[in-house]
């Protein structure tokens, strides 16, 4: 009968860390871009970008992320692909952090006023021009103190990745309770680390939110 | 060529219907219960003696910093550890009432700290006490104030509800995975699942919009 001690626990929570880390920024970098795209093709107003991208948000804001994860696990091995749960949690993620973050981004562009479009556009500035000179260094002032708050968020959600089989912190969990039958202290630990990742993230966007909306 | 075989996954349309009525009631238990621990905590932040707030203060960091499913595993499978056993079920509710708990305790707290000053002074100088003020002339434009993001934040539980069923809870998700354990229609099921979660979805959120001012805040 093999002993374990609290540390032996502790230190295996935290390589299995890693991959919960390593999963919230993929799902955070991927999701901005694709977010920044749905957003430039509503900006843009390309034709029916409006309608699709309200639809995309809802679709992905109204179904449980669970099911989405399941989706993208069982959906792309319809397609003959070989997925891993690596490829699943990451697309589903992505997607899913795409659709909260294009929503948010364009409550931050709709901040600006409109008389600020306006005149750019009376300034003979092309869309790209606006974007880069007038709308984007105001709405990104607005926007980086939700978007960390966000990331607390993605990080909280790669923990659904290990019903799929994905060994981050939560899986990491569940394997360590099963093989030490301490599950009140495995649970516990696991608890403060996800804390500990996420408590700072959120007391920083606190302090943006404060920093930024106190030089008015 | 993919061939979808959805009437194999419909045809146990009873089975989804009792998940689906499972992720109902736990939503309809934990909804007020959790909104009404959210008012005593914002009270209880904004007014209550010192070591309340802080004790207030840690819950509300400590569930809004964990993912759920943690808070939920912490109770059903760490728990038992202290000789505490509790069924799924119990679990469940409890897990969602603490966790919409935490997050309405902040929703509220931000509507209540926006009370204008003089509507309490008003309140005090027509002799209400401090629980009538609350109740009366505080709580009641405050809800109205937050409802939308507190309506939100109902949802996102109701949402969050579909991981219940990876602790044996009857719940939709877990109807689904029930479904897909006998036919092998995976994809199917779960895209029927989340078809249904999206429609419960919209539907609660007119529920809520129609019960809130004719129930919770007034006109």
């Amino acid at each position: 009968m093999v002993e374990f001690s609290l540390w032996d626990i502790v230190r295996n929570l935290l390589l299995a860390g890693r991959w919960t880390v390593v999963l919230s920024l993929i799902a955070f970098s991927g999701g901005a871009v694709v977010a920044a795209a749905l957003l430039l093709a509503r900006l843009a107003r390309l034709p029916g970008a409006d309608t699709v991208v309200g639809l995309y948000v809802q679709l992905f804001q109204g179904t449980p992320l669970l099911m989405q994860l399941f989706l993208a696990y069982f959906g792309l091995a319809l397609f003959g692909m070989n997925v891993s749960a690596w490829v699943a949690a990451s697309v589903a993620l992505t997607l899913y952090t795409s659709a909260f973050l294009t929503e948010i981004w364009r409550g931050c562009v709709n901040a600006v006023p409109r008389g600020q479009w306006e005149a750019s556009a009376a300034l003979a500035m092309n869309l790209g021009e606006q974007l880069r000179h007038v709308i984007a260094p105001q709405a990104l002032r607005v926007a980086v103190a939700p978007t960390v708050g966000f990331l607390v968020q993605v990080v909280k959600a790669t923990a659904l990745a290990s019903v799929i089989g994905f060994v981050e912190l939560t899986k990491a969990g569940t394997m360590i309770s099963n093989a030490t039958f301490r599950p009140f202290a495995v649970y516990a630990c696991l608890a403060l680390m996800y804390f500990g990742l996420c408590y700072p993230i959120s007391a920083w966007s606190r302090s943006l939110e404060r920093k930024l909306s106190g030089h008015r | 060529m993919i061939a979808f075989d959805f009437p194999a996954v419909l045809a146990e349309w009873p089975l989804l219907a009792r998940g689906l009525g499972a992720t109902v009631a736990l939503t309809a238990v934990s909804a007020p219960i959790g909104v009404g621990v959210g008012v005593a905590c914002a009270w209880a932040r904004l007014h209550g003696p010192r070591g309340l707030r802080t004790a207030v203060g840690i819950y509300v960091e400590l569930i809004r910093n964990t993912p759920f499913i943690v808070q939920l595993f912490f109770l059903f499978f760490g728990l038992p550890g202290l000789g505490v056993k509790l069924a799924p079920e119990v679990a469940s509710l409890l897990a969602m009432t603490v966790n919409l708990g935490a997050y309405a305790a902040e929703i509220v707290r931000a509507g209540v700290a926006a009370t204008p000053r003089g509507q309490i002074e008003a309140a005090h100088s027509l002799a209400l006490n401090e629980w009538q003020t609350y109740t009366r002339v505080v709580l009641p434009p405050a809800l109205k104030r937050v409802w939308p993001a507190l309506v939100s934040q109902i949802i996102i539980v109701m949402l969050g509800s579909a991981v219940c069923g990876q602790i044996s809870t009857p719940e939709l998700s877990y109807a689904a995975n029930l479904i897909q354990s006998r036919n092998f229609r995976a994809f199917e099921a779960f895209l029927i699942a989340a078809g249904i979660y999206l429609l419960a979805c919209v539907a609660l959120r007119r529920l809520l919009n129609w019960i809130g001012p004719r129930f919770i805040f007034g006109r």
